[in-house]
């Protein structure tokens, strides 16, 4: 454009770019035009600025960085010229997002703009406020968009209308200002208009329910008018698509009546008719004929009942279900998990074609499809759809099988009718794909099995079987040798043999060998190994005939690299040497049976809490994963109970089980409890259902096994007040569930409910990871220290496996509870522990930690380890 | 909603990229590698649809071209491809049989028609010739600029 210009033409640098052999070459050339570019920016003349910009732009999209030609941006949109203006913008919207601050600065050439005498200026302006406006910007610039809705040419009304839509999401609150306008924009002919302003009130009617009634009263015969109109309008050829006309306002007009209908028996009545019409007069055989129908199956599935209008949509899906185009399939699924909730029934039918779905070649389809048959099952048909997708599982992508595994474990442990047939299953899904299985799964497996007694021989001689053939599973594998371990016995004898089981005959020696498989196959893992010694340990005293030859398995791991194994070998084999008295009789019997009702609480608990809570708080309780907001409640000073008693939801239910009302309650509640201790006394209390006798201990498991700790908590009660009736046997930390239950008198534990304050620290920080500890003291017990330690995951990755280990001096005592899950979301994801610190020395040292924590990155093992020294003192 | 529009090429080249959500640079450079590894390797006869960190992308390939757009969970997937095939249709119209080629040299007219078609993730005009129409408005301010701003310095270069 500038004769004088000495740089290189935009094509010509795109050539040289083009010509590029080898990317090396292509970052030289791309470095010498960012230099002269740069060069000519501090020359700033203006005549090269749209040039230097086009440049950046093609530089920017192959993945350079180009921060240092934002300015330019600004500086051409602020030129007078539409050409510079016009790139201006494009750089604009290329090269910067809402979230840059140089943003802000253009905020009042955009208000020029949009006053501009050109419309075309006008156009680019609202282009631009529309793609990559901020909040800030909506509220500076909505008045002028507001009124370029009504603006002569129809080419700025469109813009203007999309960029309200912007403008509405963004800043909610601005949505009445925009109810008038856009309702003005319904009664328009020109398509485009008509567009633009029926996706501003569906954007409105979604935000603000004002909004909604409005559009509800005013507009809802005029919109179905006009979706008749153009559903019976001839042929034009500017808008027809495949003998539809305009089918993007036809799925338009069909989702904001979707919305108008939803909810209102009225509305819903009135649309009944030219949705009848749409669903059975649109061609079917072109891409835009399905479009349509397929939002206006939506359509009718949202709106309030109108069961003939049902049959049809459900019609169009089983004709989209069993076509051969893959999209169409695609939605079909999509639609059909809809559908069951209106029509089970309808939906059942397709079962068949659905669970081919599930083995289609298509991941995409796959997917759907698993997800579709997960919402079909039920007591009913669960025995013949795990057999399907079990079949399907042998056979399947190896990709495929972590998806399709998890989905049938799921479904299996929901629905199974009997442990037999569940234990049968899950044997399966290990035996083909027991590399992808979760470690909860293979966990709650081995409770189910240690409960049913019955079946541990049954079990433990499947166990084995399967192991010999797919020895390369490792969850398999784990779960085999742990009943090897314990059952072993039942192995080798047959003993307990079902009427279906064919006898085997099993040797002692071939039980030791699938275990020393175990720890000597080369990619077992850590887990898998130690697993494997500990079981070797137990089947030296099941079989004492073997025992000298599972020493010489227990000792050859004695040389391992692995401290865990190095160490374990060494004990083991001293146990097995030295202690033949008591090994046989407590040290390595049979584990006692696992509950599985605490397990459940446990697992339930190590959900992610956000998801559990905000979904069903109701049912989560009696799986104690309401524990989270309960422990919130309970660790409020007196004041703050009165403050939030709603804070969380899981504050309100507790209000409601109660029946207390606890804002109402003068009950001081300012012991700092163990939460644990404290949400367990609760679910104890709970189910119980009489407060008073209730008694605490750590934990409502410890409380039926430990007679003492009873005795213990009961003393330091005494000490802390006599009037406590003696039977309340209670630590501190009960004392504040009790004033919330009772309520009617200040407790005799109050006085000494505020012990001194610690404050948090940051117990650790790496560039991944963040721990902060929390203390309180429970009361009438100064030498132990509950400390609830957040871990929050600041990297851009999730960590899974993770584990947090710790070690304390002798004078220290550590006890951990389970961390709340064992996963961390990337970017602020975070997770909690309670540890509890006894210090015996309490006074006159300090407490002090080592640490280590492990987690996997995207499958990658990542250690790191620290010590913590900044403790407050005192604790 | 659409998030985003890619243009990438059969070898992986990106072509196009517009952004109706905020996503920072890094983050962009993410979401392009991670797809265009999904998209390319996926089979032809396959749909159209892959599902994305909660999130669809609808995409379609023409000649050494994949138009992708990244839309809800909930939107509706086959009018997506409708959009796409209007956007291929009215850039044919305009280039006159389009070629990989003229997004190149031309990208800056690919952006400024995807403008014409799409604001805040919207769909903006159902009508090509409209769009055209308008296309062509500013194409003739922007020459006729061009011709001023040529004299002028023809004048200025003359005189010197």
């Amino acid at each position: 454009m500038n004769p004088f210009s000495s740089s290189t033409r935009l094509r010509d640098m795109i050539r040289s770019i083009r010509a590029c052999k080898t990317a090396a070459e292509e970052r030289g050339v791309v470095r010498k035009e960012c230099a002269d570019i740069r060069a000519s920016i501090n020359e700033n003349d203006p005549h090269d600025r749209h040039r230097n910009l086009a440049k950046l732009m093609f530089i920017h999209m192959l993945g350079y960085p180009t921060h240092f030609g934002q300015m330019e941006c600004l500086k051409l949109i602020a030129s007078p010229g539409f050409p510079e203006k016009r790139i201006g913008y494009l750089g604009l919207m290329l090269l910067l997002d809402e979230r840059q601050e140089v943003l802000m600065l253009v905020t009042n050439s955009l208000k020029q703009d949009l006053n501009h005498t050109n419309q075309y200026v006008v156009g680019l302006a609202l282009c631009a406020l529309g793609n990559i406006c901020s909040a800030e910007m909506a509220r500076d610039l909505a008045p002028e968009v507001e009124r370029l809705i009504q603006f002569r040419d129809p080419n700025i009304r469109k813009k203007a209308a999309l960029c309200s839509t912007r403008i509405v999401r963004k800043v909610p609150d601005l949505a009445e200002n925009f109810i008038n306008a856009a309702s003005s924009l319904l009664k328009e002919k020109h398509h485009g208009v008509l567009i633009t302003g029926v996706q501003l009130c569906y954007e409105l009617c979604t935000i603000n329910d004002e909004a909604l009634e409005f559009f509800r009263k005013k507009c809802t015969e005029g919109l179905i008018k006009t979706l008749r109109d153009i559903t019976n309008s001839a042929y034009q050829p500017e808008y027809d698509v495949a003998g539809i006309t305009d089918p993007f306002l036809h799925i338009r007009l069909l989702k904001l009546l979707r919305v108008l209908g939803h909810g209102d028996a009225d509305a819903s009545d009135l649309m009944t008719d030219i949705l009848a019409q749409v669903a059975t007069k649109t061609e079917s055989n072109k891409n835009a004929g399905n479009a349509v129908l397929y939002e206006c199956v939506e359509t009718i599935m949202a709106i309030e009942d109108t069961s003939s209008l049902r049959v049809l949509a459900i019609n169009i899906l089983g004709r989209f279900l069993s076509n051969r185009d893959n999209n169409i399939r695609y939605v079909a699924l999509n639609m059909l998990m809809k559908a069951i909730a209106f029509d089970d029934q309808a939906v059942q039918r397709h079962r068949v074609t659905i669970l081919e779905c599930v083995k289609d070649p298509d991941a995409s389809i796959r997917k759907r499809a698993l997800e579709l048959v997960s919402l079909l099952v039920n007591e009913n048909n669960v025995k013949q759809l795990t057999k399907e997708l079990i079949d399907y599982l042998e056979i399947s992508d190896e990709d495929f099988k972590e998806d399709l595994s998890a989905k049938i474990c799921s479904i299996v442990e929901k629905f199974s009718p009997e442990k037999i047939w569940y234990i049968d299953q899950m044997l399966k899904v290990l035996s083909e794909a027991g590399k992808f299985v979760k470690d909860d799964v293979w966990h709650a497996l081995i409770v189910v099995i240690s409960n049913a007694s019955e079946l541990h021989g049954y079990t433990v001689r499947a166990l084995y079987k399967a192991v010999l053939t797919y020895s390369e599973q490792e969850t398999l594998v784990r779960v085999a040798i742990w009943c090897i371990g314990e059952y072993g016995d039942l192995l080798v004898n047959n003993v307990g043999m079902l009427g279906i089981e064919d006898p085997i005959t099993v040797t002692e020696c071939d039980a030791v060998d699938v275990v020393e498989d175990a720890i000597t196959r080369h990619n077992s893992d850590m887990t898998t190994k130690a697993m494997a010694l500990v079981a070797l340990l137990k089947l030296s005293s099941r079989c004492p005939s073997i025992s000298e030859r599972i020493k010489d398995v227990i000792l050859k791991q004695k040389g391992s690299l692995l401290l865990e194994m190095q160490q374990r070998a060494i004990e083991f084999n001293s146990i097995v040497e030295r202690h033949k008295n008591i090994r046989w009789s407590s040290l390595v019997e049979r584990m006692p049976v696992l509950d599985e009702a605490t397990f459940n609480v446990r697992r339930a608990g190590s959900l992610p809490a956000s998801v559990s809570t905000m979904a069903k708080p109701s049912v989560s309780i009696p799986n104690g994963v309401a524990a989270a907001p309960l422990v919130d409640l309970l660790d409020l000073d007196s004041d703050d109970i009165l403050a939030a008693p709603s804070s969380s939801s899981g504050a309100d239910f507790l209000q409601d089980l109660l029946g207390v009302d606890l804002g109402s309650s003068s009950a001081q509640s300012g012991a700092t409890p163990t939460p644990k201790a404290g949400t367990d006394l609760l679910l104890d209390i709970l189910s119980i259902g009489t407060p008073s006798p209730a008694q605490n201990s750590t934990s409502a498991i410890d409380l039926l096994s430990t007679a003492d700790m009873n005795n213990n908590s009961s003393t330091a009660l005494d000490t802390l007040s006599s009037s406590a009736p003696p039977h309340i046997a209670t630590t501190a930390s009960a004392g504040g569930m009790f004033d919330l239950l009772d309520g009617l008198s200040p407790s005799p534990s109050k006085e000494a409910t505020n012990g001194p304050a610690y404050p948090p620290i940051v117990a650790y920080e790496s560039s991944s990871l963040k721990i902060e500890f929390t203390f309180s003291k429970p009361t009438g017990n100064p030498q132990t220290t509950n400390v609830e330690a957040t871990f929050i995951n600041i990297s851009p990755n999730t960590f899974t496996d993770f584990v947090f280990q710790a070690a304390v001096p002798k004078f220290l005592q550590l006890h951990l509870d389970p961390a709340s899950s064992n996963a961390l979301p990337a970017n602020g994801g975070k997770v909690t522990q309670n540890l509890r610190v006894t210090n015996s020395q309490h006074g006159k040292k300090s407490l002090v930690m080592r640490m280590r924590i492990g987690y996997k990155v995207n499958g990658k093992d990542v250690l790191e380890e620290g010590q913590i020294n900044n403790f407050p003192r005192g604790l | 909603q659409i998030h985003f529009v890619l243009l990438v090429s059969r070898q992986g080249k990106v072509r196009l990229t517009k952004w109706y959500s905020p996503y920072t640079q890094k983050e962009r450079s993410k979401v392009i590698r991670e797809l265009s590894g999904v998209i390319l390797n996926r089979g032809p006869k396959l749909c159209n649809f892959v599902e994305w960190r909660g999130y669809k992308v609808v995409y379609k390939r023409y000649a050494s071209l994949y138009f992708c757009m990244c839309i809800d969970a909930e939107d509706n997937e086959l009018e997506v491809l409708e959009i796409i095939h209007h956007y291929v249709e009215i850039l044919d119209r305009y280039f006159g049989s389009v070629c990989e080629l003229d997004l190149i040299f031309n990208f800056h007219k690919a952006y400024y028609i995807l403008d014409e078609l799409l604001i805040a993730g919207e769909i903006q005009e159902s009508s090509k010739k409209t769009v055209a129409r308008i296309i062509s408005a500013q194409d003739q301010m922007v020459e006729a600029a061009k011709e001023e701003a040529g004299s002028i310095s023809y004048i200025i270069a003359q005189a010197s």
